[in-house]
């Protein structure tokens, strides 16, 4: 049977409720996720209108971006922080949503939280006042990140007014060899393709290499599809994503649970789906890959140089410059023995299970380099359990390497957890701009986890695949 | 609502690419519970390095429109971003292209987000050089940008365009009028009806 149809279209014509006078669509959002930084302003507009919150079953909330990974007792040392705390627990309780709370030990990043739950299924709608709301779609979601007033909005009648996006399929086919990780692939795309190449597009991510990638591994890449400015990213559902939900506490059981599985699997793409547009990449071409400058997109392979200022267009080179000057590189500099202070594994792009024990094949029996501070910062509480069981946070703490609690830490510095003064951290997050974490001058390289472990023991960005066992290479 | 069709003031001019909303307001200010006082901290970070950043020019103090480049306000989803330039005083910006968040940010805030050509830009942004008090005209309905004589054609999705210029860009009263229609959805959505929808 002919199904032209791809997931992104079957999933938002289910969720649509109507057309607005302004042409836009009215989607209804099945599942909403909060969090303590950009929801407080919008309970104070429902308040101000005398609004209820119209499905509070499908809103769930926890607290990570304010969250200090080290000393948690309350009240928080920094009160704007405490503040912002007491905001949410009021607001959740007045409202009657169920909140994730640091004493609840599923708290955690809220990407992390909602498919470790099982809140995060294929098919379904999902916003949340976060960016990296795109992370979801890994399970076959729609799924996007909104700003405050939208949360308003979304609390207030579970819709939104969207434009429906243009839908591009992203394929990297073949193999991706040993010691190349799934932000290398998700890099890859976003500097093939430009930190805006994504805009007016969702991005379905297909071929081999996202079909063999675990669940996690296609959070890492559907994570960053906002840094190349698509709407959201998707892969589509398959047993993976099946035998990922089973069993999760939010997840359908039983019979209920093999009629989901049947519905989830029909809605992937058909064989015959139509895009707007369709892009291929060799999986062959990706090398661990590591950025220079101060968009996500300026990134380069390890053993590549950092690209000079004349290689790029004219139109280019104005912000090519500022990010050499920036980050004091230099053209034509070898990215490999770039210099680091700080290293950094954990947030919503690479702050999971599979990416501690990443990091921890690395730092096993090794030590991390004199003078360079190294943080361990688990996805979620429970992503903290499974690892500590697993012995993950002795290797760590064993390598000279912090073992923090969970939250978003120095991903973007919120939280007590800051870069200081022009410091170079070699990051697993996923944002590289000026400033990010923390430091108005401070300085980031993104890389996969085993990569920044290979680097906080070099003091140095290093090639990993030089310190991976010869077996797993 | 107020309908929102023209715009009219003295522009400011930073035609840079890829400014990214961590940098329209660093995290730091993130740390509250109102958008109160935010204004003072836009460009904060970038203010404090860059004595000639153009927001710290006593000539584009009063600037109302915003000349952006490409990709404007990319990155995180925070309202603030967009929050801190209205309370700054930006009342429209024009850009060669933005990021879809800010976007709709921009909407939901009745700050029309209108994009023109680099060339067109290239222009605009001259002639606020040349003449920071110089009158600055955005308009909705003629899709055009016009200044000191010239003008330059802008485009907008209609959807956000047709809202402002509506005034139905409070989408809230808007969504909440459809609630038969949004429970009708939820009845017949599988996953919230047991998987038998």
């Amino acid at each position: 049977m002919s199904d032209k149809q791809n997931l992104f279209n079957k999933v938002w014509n289910l969720h649509a409720v109507g057309t607005l006078p302004s042409g836009q669509t009215q989607l209804f959002i099945g599942q909403h996720l909060i969090h303590e930084v950009t929801s407080p302003q919008a309970f104070e507009m429902l308040r101000e209108r005398n609004l209820k919150v119209m499905f509070p079953e499908r809103t769930l909330a926890t607290v990570d971006h304010i969250i200090p990974t080290e000393n948690q007792a309350r009240p928080f040392a920094d009160s704007l922080a405490e503040d912002m705390m007491s905001a949410i627990e009021k607001n959740c309780r007045e409202f009657g949503i169920t909140l994730l709370d640091l004493k609840d030990s599923r708290q955690g990043i809220v990407h992390v939280v909602g498919p470790e739950q099982g809140l995060t299924q294929p098919g379904l709608t999902i916003a949340c006042g976060d960016s990296h709301t795109s992370t979801h779609g890994a399970f076959g979601a729609i799924a996007f990140g909104i700003g405050t007033s939208q949360v308003a909005y979304v609390l207030a009648t579970q819709t939104l007014a969207m434009q429906r996006p243009k839908v591009r399929r992203v394929e990297v086919n073949g193999e991706l060899a040993p010691g190349v990780f799934a932000k290398d692939v998700t890099l890859y795309i976003i500097q093939k393709l430009g930190v805006q190449g994504g805009v007016g597009y969702a991005y379905e991510y297909a071929g081999d290499v996202f079909d063999r990638m675990t669940m996690e591994e296609r959070m890492t890449v559907c994570n960053m599809a906002i840094e190349g400015g698509a709407r959201c990213g998707y892969v589509n559902p398959d047993q993976t994503t099946v035998d990922y939900l089973r069993g999760r506490p939010f997840a359908p059981q039983g019979a209920d649970f093999d009629r989901a599985a049947e519905w989830w699997l029909s809605l992937a793409s058909g064989r015959d789906a139509e895009f707007d547009d369709v892009v291929t990449f060799d999986a062959a071409d990706i090398e661990p890959t590591v950025t220079w400058g101060i968009t996500p997109a300026q990134s380069v392979g390890v053993t590549q140089n950092v690209p000079s200022v004349a290689s790029f267009p004219e139109s280019e080179r104005k912000l090519v410059s500022e990010a050499h000057e920036y980050m004091g590189i230099g053209d034509d500099q070898p990215i490999e023995g770039t210099k680091i202070d700080v290293a950094f594994v954990g947030s919503c792009t690479n702050g999971r299970i599979s990416d501690l024990r990443e990091a921890a094949a690395v730092a096993k029996g090794r030590h991390v380099a004199e003078g360079v501070r190294a943080l361990i910062v688990p996805g979620s509480q429970l992503v903290a359990k499974q690892a500590e069981e697993e012995g993950l946070d002795k290797i760590f703490t064993e390598a000279g390497f912090q073992w923090r609690a969970a939250g978003c830490s120095m991903c973007l510095a919120m939280n007590p957890d800051k870069l200081q003064g022009r410091e170079v951290c070699a990051s697993s997050s996923n944002r590289n701009f000026k400033g990010r974490q923390g430091s108005p001058t401070g300085r980031t390289l993104l890389m996969s986890p085993a990569m920044v472990a290979a680097a906080a023991i070099n003091g140095a960005v290093t090639d990993v695949r030089k310190m991976l066992e010869p077996a797993a290479v | 609502m107020q309908t929102i069709t023209q715009i009219t003031g003295s522009g400011i001019p930073l035609l840079l690419d890829d400014i990214d909303t961590d940098r329209i307001i660093p995290a730091r200010y993130l740390r509250c519970v109102t958008f109160d006082g935010i204004g003072e901290h836009a460009f904060e970070d970038d203010r404090q390095q860059d004595p000639n950043h153009p927001f710290n020019k006593e000539q584009f103090q009063n600037g109302k429109v915003l000349v952006a480049g490409r990709n404007f306000g990319c990155g995180s989803s925070r309202e603030h971003a967009p929050q801190s330039l209205m309370r700054w005083g930006i009342q429209a910006i024009v850009a060669q292209s933005f990021a879809e968040i800010f976007f709709g940010n921009c909407t939901s805030l009745g700050i029309p987000a209108v994009c023109a050509s680099r060339d067109d830009l290239k222009k605009l942004s001259a002639a606020i050089e040349a003449n920071p008090t110089l009158e600055v005209t955005v308009d909705l309905e003629a899709l055009a940008v016009s200044f000191g004589g010239q003008s330059i054609s802008i485009t907008m999705p209609e959807g956000a365009r047709s809202a402002l210029a509506t005034g139905q860009w409070d989408f809230l009263a808007q969504l909440l009028d459809a609630e038969a229609g949004i429970k009708e959805t939820a009845s017949k959505l599988p996953y919230l009806n047991a998987f038998s929808a």
